[in-house]
């Protein structure tokens, strides 16, 4: 006598409220590395400065009690590691994706030896915007509850591509990205543009890391990244390298990772790995299908890969 | 003979650059542990006893760099055509299913043979799921550096769907696996020690892609594909096939890592074949330039590091990121120092001006 | 590319260098003696050893030390014997199941001089420990959740276990006399017998005083991954579940998350109250430190796993103190405390058994039958691979 709940306006409610909680790191990250890349750059230790971010907001905020200016210190320490990236990337001879890779592990180092003492107590969490409150249906309510980091991001989002396509600096980080050699010679320095684009990539990227630890779920543990770092790399180049894009593609890698829990709660429990897999099965077979070898790398900035 | 004594600046360079660079991320390191209240040189000696200081821990740095050696080689070959796979993880865990599969399909074999099988297999399995990146690059067009990362994913899936089901061993109660390797058919250790055969697989399969990219027609062809695909497709290099060939031998060394893994340690398959050792890999391939001879001095000196890691948890009560911190100054020293050859002065060979004898002082 | 003046170094500098580096490197050897390696211990007050030499004893965990969970219950009761006279405790956290706990074990050996070995972790007993446990036949390995077998294992390895699963029999009876909705939900990691068993015995004890309450079970498959237990967590309260506990090694995702969504909660391996003031019920502790204890003073005692003087399968319930019931929180009315702590008594007395009589699973199917009772400790309560009737969830 099983009762199986088949509640099945669950299912969608979950995913939607998925999409909402999860998307967040997912979509600043993106955004901070879509930043990072237009200039030229990739910055694959997204890893390392989202899990510091999240320690640091997670840190600040136990000690000062204040959730936002522990946001504001995940982005401090942001700044810092884009900053090492950026300038150690930037020399000759080395390789961004080695800095990159060597960053995930340092940042992580950083993250956790600092981080041991937070793990127990209990920070302040960011406010919540009850956007469901008019409801009298709790799934509804939960599924509609939003942080306000999240609206910050969707706004950011349009932003950024506002500020690519018509802003004169927008146009030198595409210039430098596209071709360095032409925007030296109109004179703009490449080293600091580019440093102010990881910088500022970092910087967003850590506060994705904020969104972990003072949101959704809400604690500081040495578990609490599933890879959002990493796939954000691979959003942004799913996104073809707008922001819009990189909107939409954080959207819908949120509401993948809610799929595998809510379909267990009622009651498919089969293949719980490969639902769980969800995300970046969706994600391979999109790109399977959109890409060709013609139009592969359209959008893409031209200095990306190379080593000028 | 002249030539090595008047170059020795720019020989010296390739030695004294890595080992100055050593010490400044031993000296960094040294004062981030002095920060947090503990004795640097307390940190420099327990560092050295655990990693090389005595058989014992000589021994215990190649058990973890042996199976770096073989997942490095799955970054370092595509990468010399200009591709940057980092499916190494991915590779591993399938390659140890097929070995796993293969192992407990042939048992009834003479062990020789159950090995061979286990290991052909592995390089079957692991080079094919590699190939699959390589020709959704080459027929696709889809970012090979995603994809693998996304495949890494799909395979553990994969990994714990059938380790937990189809494959499962129903007394392996509360941590599922497969069945388990009977004895005889387990790979040993090299005798008067205990680094497994592993480590000799490693080293070989360095040895063979150092020779085939540098000294063979198919290596030039693919350094050559690396530098330019447009050239090499002008000269008529079937691009497509290189593609998929070195991915191919790239997830095949992967695979007979997981073979290894399986076969020597674990001796069957479970959860605990996804071990990070594929993301170690791409560290030490990049850190050694995608060189495979030098990825076994990297192997080894990774190895190292994380030997003292487990060293200053138990001697000093560090905590267990400490290492990851350490790992991660040495390598960021390392590949600042990548920047420097060439510009310390020191290291420039000095031009020896051309003498000028009467004799040869054309009549004017 | 961009233009850089070269670095000059004069060649006396360089040459001064390399000196002092070499000097650095072999004088290292120096220090190796002279720098008295502190082994920080868990507990600073390093007690001089009462008589002979002092015991090294080794603890290796999986995961962090502090992770509210698990590995936090290990290390807690590695505090407890470093309090004991004449015992040292080194351990190692973050250590996978994999070669690395291998080396790990045999640093701690050669290394640390460890003479006891407590692996916390489940997986690392088949290979790793076995393996080691052949190789040094003087070191006792003490192994945690193991299924010791005569005659197939190596002669110095134990294992112990406790059977959490009667605090959680009582914890479902908090659980199912609080809630309002009837539904409870449980977070598990993995569907192995072990956790099957604690839904089974909450699901057991909360149908015990409300015959049609309901467990949902979610399986987030791995022991730790907490978006994924977060995920679950929040699913489970939007289909009505009023009362949340979980089976992972780190509870405090679900816990916070019940906190959070304003229901109640059972803990877990550790005492979780803090983490949720208003919603914590009760639950299920381990009390390691006197099961350590004993086997200290056994050691002490000169005995050892390969003579029989120490047991090889060590396993107790509530009553020998292996575990033990939080506290009661301030939502916990008297009346259910009043029950519940009738039911511990029985616990207590030994009289009761929480698998007797006809016990179906979900799907109808009879597990145990009439008028059986298996007591706590019949293996085949060890080999449970079947959800009660009442459970709503699929193992596979």
């Amino acid at each position: 006598m099983a009762a199986e709940t088949a509640d099945w306006l669950g299912v969608p409610l979950a995913i939607i409220g998925g999409t909402l909680r999860g998307s967040a790191p997912f979509l600043f990250v993106s955004l901070g590395e879509c930043l990072t890349e237009k200039s030229g750059k990739i910055n694959l230790g997204l890893e390392g400065t989202l899990l510091t971010g999240a320690m640091s907001a997670y840190a600040v905020s136990y000690l000062t009690g204040s959730p936002w200016l522990g946001v504001l210190a995940a982005g401090v320490a942001g700044l810092c590691l884009g900053a090492i990236h950026a300038w150690l990337s930037q020399r000759s001879g080395v390789s961004d994706v080695a800095v990159g890779i060597a960053m995930i592990v340092f940042g992580s180092g950083i993250a956790f030896f600092f981080g041991k003492a937070f793990i127990q107590p209990q920070a302040p969490q960011l406010p919540i915007f009850e956007f469901g409150a008019w409801s009298n249906y709790p799934p509804l309510q939960s599924a509609l509850q939003v942080s306000p980091l999240l609206l910050i991001g969707i706004a950011i989002a349009p932003i950024m591509q506002w500020f690519f396509k018509s802003t004169r600096w927008g146009l030198y980080v595409r210039a430098v990205g596209d071709s360095p050699s032409a925007a030296r010679a109109m004179g703009i320095s490449v080293f600091w543009v580019r440093f102010l684009a990881i910088t500022i990539g970092s910087f967003l990227s850590a506060i994705g890391g904020a969104c972990l630890s003072l949101y959704y779920p809400g604690i500081w543990s040495e578990n609490i990244s599933s890879g959002q770092g990493l796939m954000a790399v691979a959003l942004v180049i799913f996104a073809r390298w707008q922001p819009m894009q990189c909107l939409w593609a954080a959207l819908l890698f949120g509401g993948a990772q809610a799929i595998g829990p809510a379909l267990q709660s009622v009651g498919v429990t089969s293949f719980r790995y490969l639902f769980n897999a969800s995300p970046y099965i969706f994600t391979l077979i999109i790109m399977i299908i959109t890409c060709s070898p013609k139009r592969t790398l359209a959008g893409s900035p031209g200095a990306l890969g190379t080593n000028e | 003979m002249m030539n090595v004594l008047s170059s020795w600046r720019s020989l010296s360079e390739k030695i004294i650059i890595p080992i100055a660079a050593l010490i400044l991320s031993l000296v960094v390191f040294g004062i981030f542990c002095a920060l947090n209240g503990t004795n640097p040189f307390a940190v420099y000696g327990v560092i050295y006893q655990s990693a090389f200081g005595s058989a014992f821990s000589w021994q215990g740095t190649l058990v973890r760099a042996a199976p770096l050696m073989l997942t490095a080689l799955c970054t370092a070959l595509p990468a010399r055509l200009g591709l940057v796979v980092i499916g190494n993880e991915g590779a591993l865990v399938m390659g140890g299913i097929g070995a796993i599969a293969a192992g407990l399909a042939f048992s009834s074999l003479p062990p020789l043979v159950v090995q061979i099988a286990m290991a052909i297999a592995a390089i079957i399995l692991g080079g094919i799921w590699i190939m699959g990146v390589g020709a959704l690059k080459y027929y696709r067009g889809v970012n090979e550096t995603i994809s693998s990362l996304l495949m890494n994913y799909i395979a553990i899936a994969i990994l714990n769907t059938l380790v937990e089901g189809p494959m499962r061993d129903p007394s392996s109660l509360n941590k599922p696996s497969t069945y388990p390797l009977l004895e005889v058919n387990w790979l040993q250790s090299i005798p008067g020690s205990r680094v497994h055969f592993g480590l000799i697989y490693g080293l070989i399969a360095c040895v063979i892609a150092y020779f085939l990219i540098q000294r063979t027609t198919f290596g030039f062809g693919v350094r050559t594909a690396g530098g330019n695909i447009r050239a090499a497709k002008i000269a008529g290099l079937p691009v497509g096939k290189l593609t998929l060939a070195v991915c191919f031998l790239a997830g095949s060394c992967a695979g007979l890592a997981g073979m290894v893994e399986v076969a020597a340690i674990h001796h069957r398959a479970n959860a605990s074949l996804n071990t990070g050792y594929g993301y170690s890999g791409i560290l030490v391939a990049f850190v050694a330039r995608n060189n495979p001879l030098a990825s076994v001095l990297v192997a080894i000196l990774l190895g190292g590091l994380l030997a003292s890691g487990s060293g200053l948890q138990r001697s000093l009560g560090l905590n267990d990121a400490s290492v990851l911190v350490f790992q991660g100054i040495v390598f960021l020293v390392i590949l600042f120092s990548e920047s420097i050859y060439g510009k310390l002065d020191f290291f420039k060979d000095r031009q020896v001006p051309p003498k000028i004898t009467p004799s040869t002082q054309p009549i004017a | 590319m961009k233009d850089e003046k070269p670095l000059y170094i004069p060649r006396r500098q360089i040459i001064r260098g390399i000196i002092a580096s070499t000097a650095f490197g072999v004088t290292s050897q120096l220090w190796t003696g002279c720098t008295p390696s502190e082994p920080t211990t868990t507990d600073t007050t390093a007690t001089p050893p009462a008589s002979g030499s002092e015991l090294t004893i080794g603890f290796i965990f999986v995961g962090p030390k502090d992770d509210f969970g698990y590995n936090q219950s290990h290390f807690q009761g590695q505090g407890v014997i470093s309090q004991l006279a004449g015992v040292k405790t080194v351990d190692e956290a973050n250590v996978p199941e994999t070669a690395t706990v291998q080396e790990t074990m045999l640093s701690m050996i050669n290394q640390n001089g460890a003479t006891v070995l407590f692996p916390t972790s489940f997986g690392y007993f088949d290979p790793h420990i076995l393996k080691i446990a052949k190789e040094n036949p003087t070191v006792q390995f003490l192994h945690c959740g193991g299924m010791y077998k005569e005659g197939v294992h190596p002669t110095n390895v134990g294992s112990y276990y406790g059977y959490i699963d009667e605090a959680e029999y009582i914890s479902g009876i908090v659980a199912a006399l609080t809630t309002k909705s009837g539904k409870l939900g449980f977070v598990a990691a993995k569907p192995i017998p072990q956790v099957l068993r604690n839904i089974n015995s909450y699901t057991l004890g909360a149908r015990s005083v409300n015959p049609k309450a309901t467990v949902q079970v979610i399986f987030t498959g791995d022991w730790s991954i907490p978006v994924k237990e977060a995920e679950a967590a929040n699913s489970m309260v939007d289909q009505g579940v009023d009362v949340m506990t979980c089976h992972v090694d780190s509870p405090k995702v679900v816990i916070e998350t019940a906190e959070k969504r304003k229901i109640f909660c059972t803990g877990y391996h550790v005492d979780q109250s803090q983490l949720a003031p208003n919603g914590f019920l009760t639950g299920s502790e381990w009390n390691w430190g006197k099961v350590y204890t004993t086997y200290v003073e056994q050691v002490k005692a000169g005995k050892t796993l390969a003579d029989g003087g120490i047991p090889h399968l060590v396993r107790g319930g509530l009553k020998e103190e292996f575990c033990k019931l939080s506290s009661y929180g301030s939502a916990v009315t008297d009346a259910t405390k009043k029950e519940a702590d009738a039911v511990l008594a029985k616990f207590m007395d030994g009289t009761m058994v929480i698998y007797a009589g006809e016990i179906k699973d979900n799907t109808g199917k009879i597990v145990i039958a009439k008028d059986k009772k298996l007591m706590q400790t019949d293996p085949t309560l060890e080999k449970m691979d079947w959800l009660v009737e009442g459970v709503v969830g699929k193992i596979g």
